[in-house]
């Protein structure tokens, strides 16, 4: 019995690394050929005989990619904390009061969870043109807050639904206002809740390509992910400058992975669920 | 009027425009002159055209790949792995989410890269002596779809596994012990406990998964932009293409109107079905 359950165990874990190793793989086989002398052909897997970081420079200064990624922190700066409040502020009220009409309100936002981009890109375009707010990050800014809105009033009104209403109705016999309570008691409770959102929100703005495409035709205003795309298209025998752009791209949010990890499997895991 | 500035973002830049895209769609429309009214005429060449019905179709296999194989890796990892809880998990979580995290542009710029005629892909079948079989995957016409799909399942595997396996955690342990008494073999306690109880996991894996394969943009774009001739088109790529290459605003709106509603009846479909099984 004990042997048998141990063979199991150490097969489990075994099939566990075979997985692993196979997502690890393209990831590796990226980061080995980003340090391959710049302009070789390179092979699949290949060690390279020495490490050379040129082809970082080269991508950075050259390719532009300091830009691209300056241009995407722009507007994930705009994004995230503007989402992180509107987002708060609506979860706050559909959550905790009893608002004539909150539920179909609240129906209406999950409706639109399942907007993707391709179904609004077209009249945007045309529209946000008219405004001037084409090649512009504001209306990128603008729309991704929009389309993560409907997640983000979801995950925060979830969060105040499960905060236990006594804590509400003790601060209201007390005399405090609703937005007194909404700031001094329930937002430092929601800290983390705040914080897996921001990050998940980071993400999708970070990783947004379509939108980007399309409302930024000017391509010296790209993002990281629409200037890669770009590249690639432009420099695609240049493989060692390629992966190492394309490792620039990944870099930070991988970073913020790295020290959020929690947060963000957890985000992930239950954002899907609530999705 | 709390809800009021979150309401009116979301109503403005993202309701308005989708119903914008309804009212476009009934235009024939280049962007520029003033458009001509067509009725549903967009919506009839939609279900004419060769080109247009393939991109249906093109996504529809994709989910295949995006959706069913990664359910089935993930159900048949949990069912291996859910008889114990393991140390280490934290690990594999990690290294199994990566995919989800990174742009998927640069997911599509690697396996642009593995598929290509020295990539990885190659190297790996010449090592075991199937040189045979090398070819340039993305420029295949009958391998370039299956190729792209392939991508999808390395992304999507990772995260419908993680959801099974926390979805199983929640299992009370009693249970297997009370099968395994019944004497219940690892087979059986798979169908009989561990399969009902994640019957909420599988509809939300399913939802995500599917949306993710019908609304697909990023990866085709960066792998084969459509190519070999239609092989790997598909809906988000013609909105794209149509709209803002060549001209004919009306009759991408009247696709990305199909695609919404495609996306929104499956999503309903499934939340029906896991609720009424329930």
């Amino acid at each position: 019995m004990n042997t048998a359950t141990r063979q199991e165990r150490w097969s489990g874990y075994a099939l566990l690394t075979v997985m692993a190793i196979a997502v690890v793989i393209p990831f590796l086989s990226v980061f080995l050929a980003s340090l391959q002398p710049a302009g070789t052909p390179v092979v699949g897997l290949t060690w390279p005989e020495r490490w050379s970081w040129d082809n970082y420079e080269q991508a950075w200064s050259v390719a532009g990619f300091s830009d691209l990624i300056g241009h995407s922190l722009t507007i994930a700066v705009g994004v995230v904390p503007a989402s992180l409040v509107l987002a708060a502020l609506a979860g706050y009220a559909l959550g905790t009061m009893k608002l004539p009409g909150g539920n179909a309100v609240a129906a209406f936002f999950i409706a639109g969870l399942t907007i993707p981009v391709e179904l609004i890109v077209v009249p945007l375009y045309f529209d946000l043109r008219g405004l001037g707010l084409t090649n512009s990050y504001l209306g990128v800014i603008l729309v991704e807050i929009a389309l993560f809105m409907p997640f983000s009033v979801f995950w925060m009104r979830t969060h105040f639904q499960s905060t236990p209403p006594s804590l509400v109705e003790a601060a209201r016999i007390d005399g405090a206002s609703s937005a007194t309570i909404l700031l001094r008691i329930l937002l430092p409770l929601a800290r983390p809740s705040l914080m897996t959102l921001g990050l998940l929100v980071f993400m999708w703005s970070w990783n947004q390509f379509l939108l980007v495409l399309v409302l930024i035709q000017d391509t010296t205003k790209h993002t990281a992910p629409a200037g890669l795309g770009f590249f690639v298209g432009q420099n695609s025998t240049d493989i060692p400058t390629l992966a190492a752009g394309t490792i620039i791209v990944m870099l930070p949010i991988l970073i913020l992975f790295v020290i959020f990890q929690r947060s963000f499997i957890a985000g992930l895991l239950q954002g899907a669920m609530k999705g | 009027m709390y809800v009021l500035p979150a309401f009116a973002v979301y109503f403005c830049f993202a309701v308005l425009p989708a119903l914008h895209t309804a009212y476009l769609s009934l235009f024939e429309w280049d962007g520029v002159t003033l458009g001509d009214w067509v009725g549903l005429g967009n919506y009839q060449e939609i279900f004419q055209d060769s080109i247009l019905r393939r991109s249906v179709l093109n996504a529809l296999v994709l989910v295949v790949f995006f959706s069913f194989i990664p359910i089935v890796v993930g159900l048949a990892m949990t069912g291996l792995l859910a008889r114990f809880r393991r140390p280490g998990m934290g690990a594999y979580r990690f290294l199994f989410m990566l995919p989800q995290v990174v742009p998927l542009v640069a997911v599509g710029v690697t396996w642009r890269w593995l598929y290509g005629d020295d990539g990885l892909v190659n190297q790996t079948f010449r090592a075991v002596g199937l040189d045979g079989v090398t070819r340039a995957w993305l420029g295949d016409f009958g391998a370039a779809l299956i190729a792209v799909g392939l991508v999808g399942t390395w992304v999507l595997s990772g995260l419908c596994m993680m959801l099974f396996l926390s979805g199983v955690q929640k299992v009370d342990s009693s249970l297997y012990e009370a099968a395994r008494l019944d004497g219940a073999g690892p087979v059986r306690e798979f169908v009989s406990v561990t399969l009902p109880h994640l019957r909420g996991e599988i509809a939300v894996a399913m939802t995500v998964t599917t949306v993710a394969a019908l609304a697909s943009f990023d990866i085709v774009y960066v792998t084969t932009n459509g190519g070999p001739g239609e092989q790997t088109t598909v809906p988000g790529l013609l909105v794209y293409r149509l709209a803002f290459s060549e001209g004919k605003v009306g009759l991408a709106a009247a696709l990305a109107v199909v695609l919404g509603c495609l996306i929104l009846g499956i999503v309903y479909l499934i939340n029906r079905l896991s609720r009424s099984e329930s």
